[in-house]
């Protein structure tokens, strides 16, 4: 069966078409970053909007592209929460619409749950179980996930998200949203060494995180060097960048090999926007074979939100949850805990 | 011609289904229930025409102003609907939807635009046709645009929030309101039929609420420039 995913929880609509048979036969992607980097940050009634004139014509460009039909689709699977209400609803909407024109199933899907299962599409996918780094701009979270819907929240972050500490450090440095890959070009150019941040958490003992301090460290850092303008030079800002990064890649590195260890696992899946950054790439896949360990990552373009990810989870639980009336709403916060496995 | 029309630009959801003159229609009072209602009630009306979405020639909404939780409800079905049955869409303005309930040749229709401001348009009709007289628009209802002549006849929510504000507006014009109708898929599909007929039902994409309020954040150069007047 041909599956049709819709995204539309926050600044991105996603579409693709997932086949249970043959894998992914098309995605699309329309990025709002452009239009809401005028106003620093999300806004998000102009996200809604933006969805509202997206979303169609995505439609239309994976069906041209993958040569097919709306007669085509098996099912449709839109993201349902968490994230922004109004920027959820549009998809929603237009999904259960559809759907109930074309006589098809829908079920909706758990964004975090795409993120967690998006290394799959990969080829040679992890099997279960296997431990889950979810990092992205609102998760910070490590997860036992012993199939589709068993996840076990091992550690999560007690204060701000990895990838919201990287959007508020690139504030802090003047650099444009979103952030993450903004700080992580300037660092580099940074020369390490010249500066120290603490290391959160890193002794914690448990796998929990915690990034707010490092944040309030980075403005102390730039409050000193800043000149009686408040500029700060740029070489001095790559040097900032470079050891928040540092900071933050080695703390998430170490509480993975930690989650491996404590539940004797030997595979690590990362997921979500900060999934994509290189220093964490490069650290995660030395500290993991070392220890003949094996890293999955989802490609680059499926670390962030993306339609892909919406239509797998949506192909793993079709046939068991279908929303028969096509009555329908969002779930703008939902517990990933809440999950249940698929019946068998 | 077959149509379907469908409203939930404010609490109230409504639908119709035009077929070639007879219009069958649900009514309710949905609250914050329009999601979970609007398809099991299309399919009851469908059910009660022995109708498939196929079957039909085109689909009306409401397209604003309103809520806009309501109007992305209703523009993203209209979409979802169209697209899959690969129909025609044609967006009307509640305002103008009110105006056609009135019963009335010349009507001022208010919207409570919540935040202290109404939606505003005044129709006169000419024949068969209404003609604009003042466009939609937002506005604090003590600030409406000025008409000329008496015997307007004030519709909608607006008349109901600001009844007093608006009425010292418009001082010894109005000779009646109608504070509680609300904008109606019946209205609309009627609205729309004429359009329709033209052949100037638009393609599914092209469908869009019409939101009125369009200056919903400052940018950060707006923000620092007011910043910079404190
Ligand atoms: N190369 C990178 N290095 C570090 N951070 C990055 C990089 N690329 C993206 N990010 C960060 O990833 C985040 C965006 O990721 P993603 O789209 O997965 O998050 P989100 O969808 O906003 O959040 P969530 O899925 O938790 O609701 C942003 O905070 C961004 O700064
Ligand atoms: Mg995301």
């Amino acid at each position: 069966m041909i599956i049709l995913g819709i995204e539309s929880s926050c600044d991105e609509t996603g579409i693709a078409l997932y086949d249970q048979e043959h894998g992914l036969l098309a995605h699309a992607l329309h990025s709002q970053i452009d239009m809401h980097a005028e106003y620093g940050g999300v806004v998000p009634e102009l996200a809604s909007r933006d969805h509202v004139r997206r979303t169609l014509p995505l439609i239309q460009r994976v069906l041209d592209e993958a040569k097919l039909t709306l007669a085509d689709i098996g099912g449709i699977a839109y993201t349902q929460g968490p994230g922004l209400a109004g920027a959820l609803l549009v998809g929603t909407s237009i999904a259960e619409s559809l759907a109930f024109t074309l006589n098809v199933p829908t079920v909706g899907v758990h964004h975090l749950e795409g993120h967690l299962l998006a290394p799959l599409l990969e080829a040679n996918p992890p099997a279960f179980p296997f431990v889950a780094l979810l990092v992205s701009g609102g998760h910070t979270q490590l997860m036992r996930v012993g199939g589709i819907g068993d996840y076990t929240l091992l550690g999560d972050t007690l204060d701000d998200a990895a990838g919201e500490a990287f959007d508020k450090t690139a504030k802090l440095l003047g650099l444009s949203y979103p952030g993450g890959p903004a700080v992580s070009r300037l660092a580099d150019r940074g020369t390490p060494g010249r500066f120290k941040l603490p290391r959160p958490m890193l002794n914690s003992g448990d796998l929990n995180f915690s990034f707010s301090g490092l944040k309030t460290a980075v403005l102390t850092l730039v409050n000193d060097h800043s000149n009686a303008d408040g500029i700060l030079d740029e070489r001095t800002k790559a040097d900032i960048a470079l050891e928040f990064q540092e900071a933050v890649t080695e703390v998430l590195t170490a509480k993975c090999m930690a989650a491996l260890r404590e539940t004797g696992l030997d595979q690590l899946v990362v997921s979500g926007g900060v999934g994509a950054n290189r220093q964490l790439r490069e650290k995660l896949t030395r500290a993991t074979k070392r220890r003949l360990c094996h890293v999955h990552y989802p490609r680059l373009e499926f670390c962030t939100d993306n339609g892909a990810m919406i239509a797998f989870a949506g192909a793993m639980r079709m046939q068991h949850e279908s929303n028969g009336d096509h009555g329908f709403s969002v779930r703008p916060r939902w517990d990933l805990a809440s999950l249940q496995r698929p019946p068998a | 011609m077959r149509l379907l029309a469908l409203d939930t630009s404010t609490e109230y959801l409504s639908l119709a289904l035009h077929l070639d003159g007879r219009v069958l229609t649900r009514e309710l009072h949905a609250g914050q229930t329009h999601s979970q209602r609007i398809l099991p009630l299309l399919r009851e009306l469908l059910d009660e025409a022995g109708l498939a979405m196929t079957d039909l020639d085109g689909i009306a909404f409401g397209a604003g102003p309103g809520s806009f939780t309501g109007l992305r409800i209703g523009c993203g079905v209209a979409q979802g609907l169209a697209f899959g049955a690969g129909l025609p869409v044609v967006g009307v303005c509640t305002l103008l939807a009110l105006a056609e309930a009135s019963g009335a040749d010349q009507v001022i229709a208010c919207l409570d635009a919540r935040m202290g401001e109404v939606y505003h348009a005044v129709y006169r009709r000419q024949g068969d046709a209404w003609q604009e007289v003042i466009a939609p628009g937002l506005y604090k209802p003590e600030a409406v645009p000025a008409l000329e002549g008496a015997g307007w006849v004030g519709i909608g929510s607006g008349w109901a929030s600001y009844a007093d504000i608006l009425q010292a507006a418009y001082p010894a014009q109005v000779s009646s309101t109608q504070p509680d109708r609300y904008p109606r898929a019946q209205e609309i599909v009627a609205l729309a039929l004429p359009v329709f007929a033209a052949g100037e039902g638009r393609p599914a994409a092209e469908a869009a609420p019409l939101y009125i309020r369009n200056k919903v954040a400052l940018k950060t150069s707006e923000r620092a420039k007011m910043a910079g007047l404190k």
